[in-house]
């Protein structure tokens, strides 16, 4: 140590605070950029589509980051979405047209959790309580959930003949018209086709739902003991169970809770498309740990935030958003995603390094 | 150490304590005593039955046969965290910490205090945690600078100090130490031997198994040696040479 120690000291401490904000100054630069260079990217239309559209990838990482930071990974998650879309359109569909629109919606979330919860449930009893490595149980339940779904729905998308439904997931909870001004829940009546171009929607019923879930999954983890469990038994299983903590019932709600957030992105997916599909989910299993990797997850547990998981959703949307905007062929969105998972995954691992010295 | 000792409760005595494993006899007939305020060295070679011996008082195994008394009551123990509930705090060889942690959440790990959000909401009291993190360390003399950093940042001889911590804020009615300094250096090895130098102050005793006679003559009162099962030496520390410790470790003469 001597006088140059000073030096590399604060230069440490600068690439230091680097490693941990990257994230946030990559999707800050991609936007700026994005704004610039693009047209039609930095409006409320955009924005908020923005949003929209990565609800349900959103949904879906909330569950993972718990799972991941626990030391495990749910293979299954998306599955057990498609699963549970297919059977709450199924409900929704068979329930009398004299029902509330609300009182639909909720059977159709309820038995969807239900279906999501068994799956949960098991995966979290084979993982806790026979010892399967979470990679092994949750890949049989990505079977089991996807063959479930396909035989219940015949292997077709299951439409949903609620009327209105479509408006839940895609309408907004204010509207403006330069003409007409401000209405909500519901966009002015009388409205010309012609002048519809002119109408903008604000606050996404779709993102408000995920605003509320991101926020529940939030305080639980950075605030309650079971989120200070998972992290726990993330760091060190052994010596969380030492230390009193009931790990294996931990890690069985671990599962059910990633299988929950499963189920919502299930209704999303049904109040948006309006169906219900075995295979909603199928592509979301990269993109969820991508998230959450990115995030500042690690994979072998015990490290990971929401937010840091909001971060990595929002990276992976700006970029499919941008790439369309800038009219570059989509298909590089692909490459640009693996790409930032292997940065992070270096980064992350700079940055343990760092710490040692 | 005087004979008024005779006249001062022990805090554990266990009597006649058997452990089988099949047909091998682990622990064999043993009897010992801790008194309020000893540190006292279990020593022996491997396979000469203190883990097992150990593992009895912690609550890790059931006695085959004899009894153990906390305070003059007798004790059975399910498990170790039964073992915990009565007083009895092990430090293990692996300290059993979360790395990723930092010191207040390992000092209260599976033992959280919380305090209620806006009458509803259940969460955790990170400022209570830190506080009384802040004045056990101080008690202990130990200074850990950034108390929010996690442990894996820390040296060993510090995440040592956070096991020990964690022991004595519970209000450990007996500590056991598992080769505390198996993986320090010399500097840290030394302020293990403050640390439970510091428990004696506060009248805790402590049981420290450890190979290292270095350690056991630094802070024992007395030595306990085990061979083949069976308690073949209860000796004052000061009454004895490492060398008659290994004879007894080893069975010469």
């Amino acid at each position: 140590m001597g006088v140059n120690s000073n030096q590399s000291h604060s230069r440490h401490a600068w690439l230091e605070t680097i490693s941990r904000i990257w994230a946030w100054l990559f999707l800050l630069a991609m936007v700026l950029f994005f704004s610039i260079a693009g047209e039609g990217f930095f409006t409320p239309f955009n924005l908020q589509a923005i949003l929209a559209n990565m609800a349900i990838l959103t949904i879906i990482a909330m569950g993972q980051t718990y799972v991941i930071i626990s030391g495990g990974i749910d293979l299954s998650a998306g599955w057990v979405m498609g699963m549970a879309a297919v059977i709450s359109a199924t409900v929704m569909n068979s329930l009398p047209e004299t029902l509330p629109m609300w009182l639909v919606v909720l059977s159709g979330l309820l038995t969807g959790l239900i279906a999501a919860w068994i799956a949960g449930l098991v995966n979290g009893i084979l993982i806790a309580r026979l010892n399967v490595p979470p990679f092994i149980a949750t890949l049989g339940m990505f079977g089991i959930a996807r063959g479930i779904g396909f035989l219940l729905s015949g292997g077709m998308p299951v439409p949903i003949y609620i009327k209105g439904i479509g408006f839940l997931g895609n309408g907004f909870l204010a509207y403006y018209h330069p003409n007409v001004g401000w209405s909500f829940l519901a966009p002015p009546a009388g409205l010309a086709q012609a002048d519809l171009r002119n109408l903008t929607g604000y606050f996404p019923f779709v993102v408000i739902v995920m605003l509320a879930l991101l926020l529940v999954a939030h305080l639980v983890l950075s605030r309650t003991k079971f989120g200070l469990h998972t992290y726990a038994i993330g760091g060190n299983k052994e010596a969380a169970m030492r230390a009193g903590i009931p790990v294996s019932r931990r890690l069985v709600s671990i599962y059910m809770l990633s299988a929950t957030f499963a189920a919502f992105a299930g209704l999303i997916y049904n109040v948006r498309f309006t169906n219900g599909a075995a295979n909603a989910g199928e592509a979301m299993l990269l993109d969820t740990v991508a998230a959450v990797v990115i995030g500042g997850a690690s994979l072998f547990g015990g490290a990971g935030t929401v937010i840091g998981t909001l971060i990595g959703a929002l990276i992976i949307s700006v970029l499919a958003n941008g790439l369309v905007i800038m009219r570059v062929n989509p298909f590089w969105q692909f490459i640009a995603v693996g790409i930032v998972i292997i940065i992070a995954v270096l980064i992350d691992q700079a940055r343990a390094q760092f710490a040692q010295e | 150490m005087n004979e008024a000792n005779t006249h001062v409760e022990p805090v554990l005595r266990a009597t006649g304590l058997v452990k089988r494993f099949g047909g091998l006899m682990a622990v064999n007939d043993v009897n010992m005593e801790i008194y309020p305020g000893e540190v006292v060295a279990l020593a022996g070679d491997n396979g000469a039955g203190k883990s097992t011996l150990i593992k009895m008082i912690s609550g890790v195994y059931r006695p085959d046969g004899g009894h153990i008394y906390l305070d003059n009551q007798e004790i059975t123990m399910a498990s170790p965290l039964a073992a915990r509930g009565l007083g009895i705090e092990t430090i293990y060889q692996d300290l059993a910490l979360c790395e990723n942690l930092d010191a207040t959440v390992n000092i209260f790990l599976g033992r959280e205090p919380t305090k209620r959000l806006l009458g509803i909401f259940k969460q955790v009291d990170r400022a209570h945690m830190l506080a009384e993190s802040n004045k056990v360390l101080e008690r202990l003399d130990i200074k850990i600078p950034n108390l929010r950093r996690p442990i894996r940042q820390m040296s060993g001889g510090q995440r040592q100090a956070v096991a020990i911590a964690r022991a004595v804020y519970w209000n450990a009615r007996l500590v056991i130490m598992d080769e505390p300094t198996a993986a320090l250096g010399v500097p840290e090895q030394r302020k293990v031997h403050e640390l439970i130098k510091t428990l004696k102050t506060q009248n805790v005793p402590v049981i420290l198994i450890s190979h290292n006679l270095q350690d056991i003559f630094a802070v024992a009162d007395r030595i306990i040696v085990m061979r083949r099962g069976q308690k073949v030496g209860d000796v004052r520390a000061a009454e004895v040479t490492d060398d008659e410790i290994v004879s007894l470790m080893v069975g010469s003469g």
